[in-house]
């Protein structure tokens, strides 16, 4: 197909004519459409979204719209600082986000090293346990944490949205599997020389399974920092609110009236994963892709 | 924290007297690995999953100091209610659709994107962003785009010359409009997935098929979508699970409505618990909808098992 007719070609020598059907053409202008299709389906909303951040009330109401906000209204986003605390939010959702991460991989880096390499009677039992865990979701659970939660009197708190998502049985199960496929000699090499649990795993098995670990940092990361129903029950206060939640009481407060300033807020929120996922992008596709190719 | 009390174990002793045998020192260090996960994880799931089958029989307000043990009194308000039926369809619907739509589009995105085109690389990360942004601002933005007469999709209905609705507010509309963007924002996601399977089917299957004659349809049919099966599996039973879980689109685009038009199973737990402060109903719900999580993981496993014995 294309790509054999692709392959023919020898590169960098001036082909004069190139041997195309019409078939080919009519393949490839479809192919093209349909990519720029692709790329309208998120680049149209995106476009309008960004527009309608910069117009005025009585712009956004206008029919048929502006393609081009008239006079770009800068103030919405001054508007959407002001209208709810996000220099709050963010940190609270950084803090949540880091803390929530970091309490999880630590738990499942040395969970998985147990289950991988340290052989004891009734480990099978044990990981079985965590495995089930896998199939009881945050959102089954929510009243119940919510009771324990208030209980220790954490509503309200960075605290009370940190502490029930310290478990972690998907990424405890996802590291196990990376940690057993790792070379098996070099772990024999570490035992005979003397090197006890914790050395094997900080010098040995953590430098290997550095990729995924970033892998998993990252989905870990992006789910809390996204994180919605949890902190919208744990929080009643805009000062205990993480971004997710923060934006969507924007709206509330602000409603369909001040769409500019929401559509402000809104962009506020999201532009900052924009910017990271330019950065991590590839490793993050590649990482979602082969992890769910191979496990 | 968690932290903290990992820094306490290290039976780090071996030069001088053995407190345990080589054997015992391992089963230490093992129960030292283990146990802020095992605490965390029995606290916040499985401790949960007990307690909402107790409140199950029991009527709280959560104001009252103590719940009131009324037995399967729930159980059968639920069942016999008009409402449970039409969360089921609901969460059916939502499932069905959400699943088969996001599949099949994906599908269709991850061959294209799988060709050697211009821009592509460009494409699949755009069509990948929606699947990290929160569900909230994603919602945020289709609910201005379904906004009534000014909204995009209102628009754009106008100028091909349908009649304008008013989209979350309708019955008929709101529930094809939240799924619009719930398979809007998960495309990009499955089709990278995809691609990965795509890339992972040995370029010989497709020569021999040549070699055989085969047109580009029959290898499409006979070699690309078997190959694809694991990935599509594991993409059905993953987006199943994820659909039983969306909340954040269906809160802030309608709020399970308009009346109850948009209320899965997740939503009603929800309304019960933190709406309408009816615990015992709110348990009933979040049973159900584990039982009906458990269920779809067991057919996985099932499927997964059958397939490592035949193969």
């Amino acid at each position: 197909m294309n790509k054999s007719s692709a392959r023919a070609i020898p590169v960098g020598i001036p082909t004069t004519r190139v041997t195309r059907t019409f078939a080919d053409l009519a393949a490839g202008m479809a192919s093209y459409t349909g990519l720029a299709i692709a790329f309208l389906v998120i680049g149209l909303p995106t476009y309008w979204v960004v527009i309608g951040a910069l117009k005025a009330p009585n712009e956004i109401y206008t029919v048929p719209s502006t393609w081009w906000p008239l006079q770009p209204q800068w103030t919405n986003f001054s508007k959407a600082w002001v209208a709810a605390p996000f220099p709050i939010m963010f940190a609270n959702s950084l803090a949540v986000t880091v803390a929530s991460t970091a309490a999880k991989l630590v738990n499942a880096i040395f969970c998985a090293y147990a289950f991988a390499f340290i052989n004891v009677p009734g480990r099978t039992v044990a990981f079985v346990a965590i495995l089930g865990a896998l199939m009881i979701p945050e959102e089954v659970t929510i009243l119940p944490n919510y009771l324990t939660v208030a209980s220790l009197g954490y509503i309200n708190s960075v605290s009370g949205l940190i502490i029930p998502t310290v478990g972690s049985a998907f990424a405890t199960f996802f590291l196990r599997q990376a940690f057993l496929a790792l070379p098996r000699e070099v772990l024999d090499a570490a035992k005979v020389d003397g090197a006890g649990h914790l050395q094997t795993l900080w010098h040995v098995v953590l430098p290997l399974a550095r990729p995924v670990l970033a892998t998993l940092v990252l989905l870990t990361a992006v789910a809390r920092w996204n994180d919605f129903l949890w902190p919208l029950v744990a929080t009643s206060q805009a000062t205990t609110r993480t971004l997710p939640v923060g934006v969507y009481f924007l709206f509330n407060q602000e409603g369909s009236t001040e769409w500019g300033v929401v559509l402000a807020g809104t962009i506020l929120v999201v532009a900052p994963i924009i910017v990271l996922f330019l950065m991590v992008q590839r490793h993050l596709v590649e990482g979602i892709a082969s992890g769910a190719v191979k496990g | 924290m968690v932290v903290a009390s990992m820094r306490i174990r290290v039976p780090e002793r071996r030069q001088s007297t053995p407190l345990f045998t080589a054997r015992g020192r391992d089963t230490v260090t093992f129960i030292a690995f283990v146990a802020p996960n095992f605490l965390a994880i029995g606290l916040f799931s499985y401790w949960p999953l007990l307690r909402n089958i107790w409140l199950s029989f029991n009527y709280w307000d959560m104001i009252a100091p103590e719940p009131i043990w009324i037995g399967v009194d729930n159980w059968i308000e639920v069942f016999t209610s008009t409402t449970f039926p039409v969360i089921l369809r609901n969460t059916f619907t939502f499932t069905v659709v959400s699943v088969g739509a996001t599949l099949v589009l994906a599908l269709g995105a991850a061959l294209l994107l799988n060709e050697p085109l211009r821009a592509r690389d460009v494409v699949r990360a755009t069509l990948f962003a929606p699947a990290i942004l929160p569900g909230s601002a994603v919602a945020l933005v289709w609910t201005f785009l379904f906004a009534p007469n000014f909204g995009l999709v209102s628009q754009a209905a106008v100028a091909i010359g349908l009649p304008t609705v008013r989209y979350l507010n309708d019955p008929s509309w709101a529930m094809p409009a939240v799924l619009l963007v719930v398979v809007w924002r998960r495309v990009g996601y499955e089709a990278v997935i995809f691609i990965a399977g795509l890339q992972s089917i040995s370029k010989d299957l497709y020569e021999a098929a040549r070699v055989d004659g085969a047109n580009a349809w029959q290898r499409f049919r006979h070699v690309t979508i078997p190959g694809l099966g694991p990935v599509a599996f594991f993409l059905i039973v993953t987006s199943i699970l994820a659909s039983f879980q969306s909340f954040d689109v269906i809160r802030v685009m309608t709020a399970g409505g308009p009346v109850i038009a948009t209320r899965t199973l997740i939503y009603q737990v929800y309304q019960e618990a933190f709406g309408a402060f009816n615990a015992g109903r709110a348990a009933v719900y979040a049973t159900i909808l584990f039982g009906l999580m458990l269920s779809v993981t067991i057919v996985q496993v099932r499927m997964v098992e059958r397939r490592v014995t035949y193969e």
